[in-house]
């Protein structure tokens, strides 16, 4: 068997797995740079929040319309705008920070939408929600995660610099002009939207891991948030390539060997990056004159 | 390179009776009186006076719960404005001229790259305060001082005729002190009104000719030596002291 057996036939041999290649690089292409903005906001656990709190949404189109796309996607954009909405309004009104409302009604989603799938749907219904069909991309859900990276590269490009004076400095946004609150909500909807997209690639929960993972891997190789952007979609399209090569080789499930890959890149990052890795920093501790005063 | 611009006019701020909230409770209570244009005013207060809170009042952060704050020659967003810095992400990965270029948010808005004369005139405030060679680097490996003064160029390049600053010296050493003092009498010497929280009392007296004493209300506010009187200090700590929590 030699290596273009290995690599590249099995995306030759199939159309399943070039669609999946084609879907998982579309994921990859829109959320990838959302996590990005995500770890500079210092809202990681936010995707988690949110990718539990479009569950219900899910699962209610899925009770009302079976494995209908467009209702389980709506039934998404729906509970996921509302939970960010509601804990919102919740930090804002009482003492309660924005990380603990959002904690508090993602589980109460997560609660629901596991309820509303087994008042209905069996075991496994379920696990096409949580995990996803990777292997198994109509044309719906192809047309479906392409246009929703469309729109999130070309809205994100729309309001990238809002987004920037809002992360680094939301004071001097606001007594600029404002626009912060706009792009702060835009680019939780932009969220939402990736993630009830992504949900039929790699699943409810297994999304956030195509969104957090290549962001969080990036951040440890380039110090521009503009250079962390390019290099997590790279990231993940290649975690999407090796994940999908891991599960045709070795058998195994395609949308958790996807994650896999990203978590391994992430890894290494964390070993050996630049910016930051433990080798980096452990070699300049060992330097001499490196404490100073 | 083109030399930073003086406002052909210069502005003033009004407040009629302004009452500003903070975190549920009214951080300043009935202020009334006038920044005249060209001023330069110090504001002081023991901690909790609600200082940066009237300071954000003036530029719109903050609503007032009552009364209203008039800027006459100028748009609100035409203040500029230092913010306290620890209310900037240090940790955010931009580099220093990227900072400074956000000085020109006013002229430029969301969407428009820096041309050449913005560029100039980025180079230019960063040369003012003597961090020219540093623009490449990224906002989080500066110091406390070689910080304060990246975020005055920004404040250069706002080019505003009212400069607002909070805190602008808390965590700097005294040689920066001395060079950040040196470039606000410059910017009031140009007709800039400059209006800054302070603390340090001796500065103060030797630089800024009027001054706001605020703990909560205006204890007083007028010439500086006419302000700062022990009877007024001890009367801003009485009220802070007496003030609900």
């Amino acid at each position: 068997m030699t290596l273009w057996d290995v690599l590249v036939s099995p995306f030759l041999d199939y159309g399943f797995m070039r669609r999946a290649l084609a879907g998982a690089w579309a994921l990859a292409a829109g959320a990838a740079p959302l996590g990005v903005f995500l770890v500079l906001r210092r809202m990681s656990l936010m995707g988690d929040a949110m990718s539990h709190a479009i569950l219900p949404g899910v699962a209610a189109g899925f009770l009302l319309a079976g494995l209908s796309l467009p209702a389980m996607m709506l039934g998404g954009v729906f509970t996921g705008l509302a939970v960010a909405l509601l804990a919102g309004l919740v930090a804002r009104l009482t003492p309660l920070r924005e990380d603990a409302s959002f904690a508090a009604f993602y589980l109460i989603s997560l609660g629901l939408g596991v309820l509303l799938v087994s008042l209905r749907g069996s075991n496994v219904d379920l696990l096409h929600v949580l995990f996803g069909t990777v292997l198994g991309l109509n044309d719906d859900a192809l047309l479906l995660v392409t246009a929703s990276a469309t729109v999130t590269l070309v809205a994100l490009a729309l309001v990238y610099r809002l987004l920037i004076a809002e992360c680094l400095d939301p004071g001097f946004l606001r007594a600029a002009g404002g626009g912060g609150s706009l792009a702060h909500m835009g680019f939780l909807a932009l969220v939402v939207l990736n993630l009830v997209a992504g949900f039929q690639v790699l699943g409810t929960l297994m999304v956030v891991g195509m969104m957090m993972l290549p962001a969080a891997s990036a951040r440890f190789w380039m110090a521009s948030a503009a250079g962390q952007i390019a290099l997590a979609v790279v990231i993940g399209a290649v975690a999407s390539w090796v994940g999908l090569l891991l599960s045709y080789h070795l058998n195994v499930p395609a949308s958790p060997a996807i994650i896999l890959s990203a978590g391994a890149a992430y890894l290494v990052s964390v070993a050996v990056g630049p910016h930051g890795g433990l080798a980096h920093v452990l070699r300049r501790r060992r330097l001499p004159g490196a404490r100073g005063w | 390179m083109e030399a930073l611009t003086l406002p052909a006019q210069a502005a003033s701020i009004e407040l009629d009776d302004v009452t500003l909230a903070w975190r549920g409770r009214s951080a300043v209570r009935n202020v009334s009186g006038r920044f005249l244009p060209g001023c330069m005013t110090a504001i002081v207060g023991p901690n909790g006076a609600g200082k940066s809170t009237l300071i954000k009042g003036i530029m719109g952060v903050l609503h007032p719960s009552a009364g209203r704050v008039v800027v006459h020659g100028a748009c609100t967003h035409e203040l500029g404005w230092l913010p306290q810095a620890g209310e900037l992400d240090r940790g955010f990965p931009i580099t220093v001229l990227e900072l400074v270029a956000m000085g020109a948010w006013r002229r430029n808005g969301a969407w428009r790259g820096l041309d050449d004369e913005e560029l100039a005139r980025a180079h230019e405030a960063l040369a003012q305060v003597g961090m020219r060679a540093t623009e490449r680097r990224l906002v989080g490996t500066l110091s406390g001082g070689q910080l304060q003064r990246v975020l005055f160029a920004r404040l250069l390049m706002q080019d505003a005729r009212v400069l607002l600053l909070d805190e602008p010296f808390s965590a700097v050493d005294s040689h920066t002190t001395d060079e950040l003092i040196q470039l606000l009498c410059d910017w009031h010497g140009q007709g800039r009104s400059v209006i800054a929280v302070l603390h340090d009392l001796e500065v103060v007296r030797e630089y800024f000719p009027q001054t706001l004493l605020l703990s909560g209300e205006v204890v007083a506010w007028g010439d500086t030596d006419t302000v700062l009187t022990r009877e007024n200090l001890k009367r801003a700590r009485r009220l802070r002291d007496e003030s609900p929590l």
